[in-house]
């Protein structure tokens, strides 16, 4: 995370800022002379307006209506939503969703911070090593959710004869509802470790030398200077690496479809799953439209966070630093 | 993901600290961070099998004959390799697969740079509230899952007439992409210092001079960047495909690789030949420009 520049306040080159430009940019209230239209943004505007913007207003409506994918939406009120209130498969998701996203975010972040702050050091096998590291961030999850469930096969897959060692009886761990479960929890983290370790390597590689040294000097060991040094100074790394992995895990769902399908039972129904599958599988679009609107809920408190405490509402420029 | 210095010459020991090295620079020998740290060693070690022996797997797979893996196991090394998997991947059409996924990929990347990069213009130097607003509004879509909108897409996909096209395909993905693609770019174009316009200014330069002789120009590594998000965006795309086509003509890899599962229940080497094959041209990619690809991989988390 760089610097935050004097652009605080949101607004293109603040004329705070511009006044301190030693070579006088144009006095605030000075003519537009030279500066783009805002038509400019008109094009991007419209098109994401029509994609997405529009769909958020749209998916309200929808959740109000009952549809089965012919003919008109027909206006049916809350129908959708005291039903939703009332699901139990509903209530389910919802929990395995914060389930989800706080085991991910559990088992997630110690180890890529452990493995970034590895790779930010100087060992002579790194550049090799960080190579393969990275390798399932170039697979699609639909490819990383095929290979997974190959190896897991209970037929032919090396790795059914894990579930006994983790306590799940027989060789399908698929087939029993809390090995579906971790299989979900294990293959997000498997996807997602490598792109979070980039984020807490290039975090551990703007960590000032001098702060070692001082520590040093100060007789401080490794543990301890990773204590006292190295996790302070991770700090906004946490932050926005927390809140991407909040953001992911609210749209898990190549995984779960072709791994368990949501299930055994319901088992690995997750928000987003449940929404397809009453939409796509049961032709209830009313309905999933109102799952729909509790992900866009979610979805915006996620990002409002973002906004909040990664600083991206800042405008500030950026380096590429890597 | 360069490396930031060479280990200082006459250094006998890999230091594996927890620190990032100074250049050249001489310490006391004996310091730990002069000294290989076992545990992260072994840390390191233990996630390279965590990544490496189930890529091992997919890889000996599908160099083995069905009868062999189902025998001897995927861990085992094929004791006669053959291609077979993958001639059977490609005839089952794989490679149409491919050319969508192309055609789809490039058409996305070149909506979302257009698009992007007038608008990253126009909110880094138009000063009015309408572009600010714009950046928020565009800030906000920054975390709306696809999936919580699917639904309305679908339905406008359809009313546009669209639905099962490479095109149902590529517009919505291209949407999903602008936000993360304007918030990079803005970050790039902001570095532009004033001075340059105004300099472009006094020799009478319009903004559409301006933004072809120096806003493109100098953002370019902005733009590689969104270029390669926006291309995984779409290589690696699922959802969409998945709901906007139906016909097999239609099919990008995504959603070939999800058919074949379905179709290939005991074919596991075939099904593993067709996932190598559709990850080859990405890992080309990162061969030749590592840096690019991972920082387009990073999108928002890349600052």
């Amino acid at each position: 995370m760089s610097v935050v520049s004097p652009n605080r306040d949101g607004r293109p080159a603040s004329t705070r800022s511009r006044a301190r430009a030693a070579a006088g940019g144009a006095r605030p209230g000075a003519p537009k002379a030279g500066r783009p239209s805002a038509w400019w943004g008109l094009p991007a505007l419209l098109f994401f307006s029509l994609f997405a913007v529009l769909p958020m207003v749209l998916v309200v409506y929808l959740s109000l209506t009952s549809w089965g994918g012919l003919g008109s939406p027909e206006f049916i009120g809350f129908e959708n939503w005291a039903r939703l209130a009332g699901d139990p498969v509903m209530h389910q998701a919802i929990m395995l969703t914060l389930l989800l996203t706080f085991g991910s975010w559990a088992t997630q972040t110690p180890v890529a911070m452990l493995l970034g702050v590895w790779a930010a050091g100087r060992q002579r096998n790194r550049a090799v090593l960080s190579a393969i590291f990275f390798v399932p961030l170039l697979l699609s999850s639909a490819a990383i959710a095929i290979i997974w469930r190959a190896l897991l096969d209970p037929n032919f897959g090396p790795l059914a004869q894990i579930g006994p060692m983790i306590g799940i009886p027989g060789l399908d761990v698929l087939s029993s509802e809390s090995g579906a479960f971790l299989v979900i929890l294990f293959v997000s983290g498997w996807q997602f470790i490598p792109l979070h370790t980039l984020l807490y390597q290039g975090g551990a590689r703007q960590i000032p030398e001098s702060l070692y040294q001082a520590a040093e000097i100060d007789g401080a060991g490794r543990y301890r200077s990773f204590w006292h040094i190295t996790l302070p100074q991770l700090r906004n790394t946490v932050t926005t690496s927390s809140v991407l992995m909040l953001v992911g895990s609210l749209t898990y769902f190549d995984t779960v479809l072709i791994i368990t399908g949501g299930g055994p039972g319901h088992a690995t129904t997750i928000v987003p799953f449940l929404m397809y599958e009453a939409g796509f599988e049961n032709y209830q679009y009313g309905y999933a439209s109102a799952v729909a609107c509790v992900l866009v809920a979610v979805a915006t408190l996620a990002s409002l966070l973002m906004v909040r405490f990664t600083g991206f509402g800042s405008m500030r420029s950026t380096r590429e630093g890597m | 993901m360069t490396a930031t210095s060479p280990a200082p010459a006459g250094q006998k020991t890999p230091s594996t600290g927890s620190g990032p090295g100074a250049p050249g620079r001489r310490r006391r020998l004996r310091s730990w961070r002069q000294r290989p740290n076992p545990v992260a060693g072994l840390g390191a070690f233990a996630w390279l099998l965590v990544v490496g022996v189930p890529l091992y797997a997919l890889l000996a797979a599908t160099f083995q004959q069905t009868s062999e893996y189902r025998s001897a196991g995927p861990l085992s090394i094929p004791t006669d390799p053959t291609l077979d998997n993958y001639a059977r991947a490609i005839d089952n059409g794989l490679l149409g697969f491919v050319l969508n996924t192309a055609i789809v990929t490039a058409v996305v990347v070149a909506i979302v740079v257009a698009l992007a990069v007038t608008a990253g213009y126009a909110i880094v130097r138009t000063r009015s509230l309408l572009t600010n607003t714009l950046f928020r509004a565009f800030l906000l879509g920054l975390a709306i899952p696809n999936q919580a909108v699917i639904i309305p897409v679908y339905l406008i996909i359809i009313e546009m007439g669209l639905y099962d096209s490479l095109l149902a395909i590529m517009l919505p993905t291209a949407a999903f992409a602008l936000p993360v693609c304007i918030l990079i770019l803005t970050g790039s174009m902001r570095d532009i210092s004033d001075d340059l316009y105004e300099a472009m200014e006094l020799d009478g330069a319009g903004s559409v001079r301006m933004f072809f002789r120096l806003v493109v120009p100098l953002s370019r590594s902005g733009i590689s960047t969104i270029a390669i998000y926006a291309a995984l965006q779409a290589w690696n795309g699922f959802l969409f495909p998945l709901i906007m086509t139906q016909s097999p003509e239609k099919r990008v890899i995504t959603l070939g690789l999800f058919e074949f599962q379905g179709q290939y229940r005991v074919d596991i080497p075939g099904l593993l030949a067709a996932v190598v094959l559709a990850t080859v041209p990405l890992f080309i990619v990162y061969l030749i420009a590592r840096r690019s690809l991972v920082s387009g991989m990073m999108g928002v988390g890349g600052k």
